[in-house]
């Protein structure tokens, strides 16, 4: 039998209006939480029974969009995709994902992590930049060649790996799991042919260098993309090219398109057997 | 030098540190169940007769300054990142580059020289 | 880049936040303590050996100034934090560049990580290191 009945939970909140307050501090929140409750129905019914200038980022409230990253009970999660009772505590704490800054309440400023992102060229290159700008095919593709980096392209960007990663905790020059993941995500795709652009930025301080593999990224990550593994496959595709091993192979051709001509060998259709 | 490649040393200095600092701890400290193991006097591992023994033997000094060098490195490329890490922003970053180096290559002089020299040999020439 | 709101970043207080981590970043923390130690004990290491260069006085001066229970207890620290910094070392060598953290696979729920991929590794670097810890203690303290 399912439980049931309804239970009360504490909410404790981090809460920060810029202007006003000088350092975040914490409110405490107490509500009715029936079962299946995730934390973002209680966020919602908090601000509609005490707190209405609460302010958080949601959407989708079904783990795809990734507005809601939150640290939930001292782990990065996504608000919508985590139960109350799947916490096993009657203290629901939540605050900001850290290692961003703070705009209001339990909104982080995802800036930083979107600028790395845009740095390292998240997008298929190609040498014909005519046919990058005004595609007029598809490319080459077959799937194992998609399950090299498949994996890694359900990345929603919520910034929960940001969050649990060490380095993040104290260095803002490292790019970080999600953009150095979405790097490799592009670098093992066949249809690409960046990799020497994005290199540039990958072989200096800022690249995969500074992970030591913690592993959080990868523990935390909402929809199972584990960045850990593509930073460390990363790591092993440029030490490669360091030492002349790694295998170049050119970007995948476009599919040839059909010709339009029409073959001169197919009969002509029957005459009716209707009339009418 | 970007950080590829200054990585890439790293781990292969770690490599080379692991064969030999592995061999270098076994004669020393697991001398206990290896008793003569490269201890020619037997006993304490670094007990002058064996010290002065292997400091004489070419296989000893070459591995010495090979360990040193990449310890040297492997060690303060460590302390680099950690360093690096506390974000100490554009020129300290650049005083941690210098400093690290100068240190490096001082130590290694110092400690190659003390290497290829025969045990002894300062007292012997009065020094 | 930084941002312009409220600055929360965790500081050194995120390099070893453990708790409620997976056990891989005790690891990461022990491996950047035992590493700093052993820097420490080398640049030292390097002046007192430097010693026999002025012959047998010398030398034996340098070693009785390092003996004692506490050096040789501190003795025996640095040969456990090498253990285990050597085998987790390979741990991390292999992962690092890519060997161990297995293929990119397709994401369902549970979710299967690099991190569970590689803790067999994990696992035995502890046992490893505690069995060289072990090995080297008593060869330290009761065959010395």
């Amino acid at each position: 039998m399912p439980d049931t009945r309804m239970k009360q939970v504490v909410f404790h909140l981090r809460r920060y209006e810029p202007g006003k307050d000088r350092e975040p501090h914490w409110e405490q929140y107490k509500i009715d939480s029936p079962p299946g409750m995730t934390v973002l129905d209680g966020l919602w019914k908090v601000k509609e029974l005490f707190a209405p200038t609460l302010a958080w980022r949601s959407s989708c409230r079904m783990g795809i969009c990734g507005s809601c990253g939150m640290l939930i009970n001292g782990r990065p999660r996504l608000a919508c995709n985590t139960q109350i009772s799947e916490l096993q505590s009657d203290v629901v704490a939540v605050g900001p994902l850290p290692n961003f800054g703070i705009i209001k309440d339990l909104v982080p400023d995802l800036h930083p992590m979107f600028e790395a992102h845009r740095e390292l060229m998240p997008y298929l290159i190609r040498e014909d930049l005519q046919e990058q700008d005004s595609p007029t095919g598809e490319y080459w593709q077959t799937p194992h060649e998609l399950e090299r980096y498949l994996q890694f392209s359900y990345c929603i960007k919520c910034g929960c790996c940001m969050a649990a990663c060490p380095t993040m905790a104290t260095d803002p020059q490292y790019s970080g799991p999600m953009p150095l993941g979405q790097a490799h995500r592009y670098n093992s795709d066949t249809r690409d042919g960046g990799f020497a652009k994005r290199r540039e930025l990958l072989e200096g301080g800022r690249g995969p260098w500074r992970c030591h593999f913690a592993g959080e990224c990868s523990q935390v990550c909402p929809k199972g993309v584990d960045p850990a593994k593509a930073i460390q496959m990363m790591k092993q595709d440029l030490v490669f090219d360091l030492l002349k091993l790694r295998v170049r192979k050119p970007a995948a051709r476009l599919v040839d398109k059909p010709c339009g001509k029409r073959r001169e060998d197919i009969p002509a259709a029957p005459p009716r057997t209707v009339t009418g | 030098m970007r950080d590829r490649t200054l990585w890439t040393w790293h781990i292969f200095a770690g490599a080379v540190i692991l064969v030999f600092l592995g061999l270098h701890m076994t004669i020393m400290h697991l001398n206990g169940t290896f008793p003569t193991f490269n201890n020619p006097f037997g006993g304490e591992a670094e007990s002058w007769q064996n010290v002065a023994a292997r400091a004489r033997n070419l296989f000893f000094t070459v591995t010495y300054v090979v360990m040193l060098g990449a310890a040297l490195y492997h060690g303060l490329f460590g302390l680099r990142n950690i360093l690096l890490e506390l974000d100490p922003g554009a020129g300290l970053r650049r005083s941690i580059n210098v400093a690290l180096s100068v240190l490096g290559l001082a130590l290694f002089a110092f400690g190659a020289w003390v290497a290829a020299t025969a045990p002894g040999v300062v007292s012997r020439m009065g020094g | 880049m930084e941002s312009h709101a409220h600055p929360n970043r965790l500081g050194i207080r995120g390099w070893v936040g453990g708790g409620r981590w997976g056990f891989e970043r005790y690891l990461y923390t022990l491996h950047r303590i035992t590493g700093l130690g052993l820097l420490t004990y080398f640049l030292l290491h390097i002046f007192v050996t430097s010693a026999r260069v002025f012959g047998k006085g010398a030398w034996e001066t340098a070693m009785s100034a390092v003996s004692g229970p506490a050096f040789k207890a501190g003795e025996y620290l640095v040969f456990a934090a090498f253990a285990f910094h050597a085998v987790n070392g390979v741990r991390l060598a292999l992962i690092e560049l890519g060997f161990a953290v297995g293929r990119p696979i397709e994401p369902i729920y549970p979710y299967a990580t690099s991190v569970g991929r590689q803790r067999p590794l994990a696992i035995a670097v502890m046992l490893i290191a505690g069995v060289l810890a072990v090995w080297g203690g008593y060869n330290f303290f009761f065959m010395d």
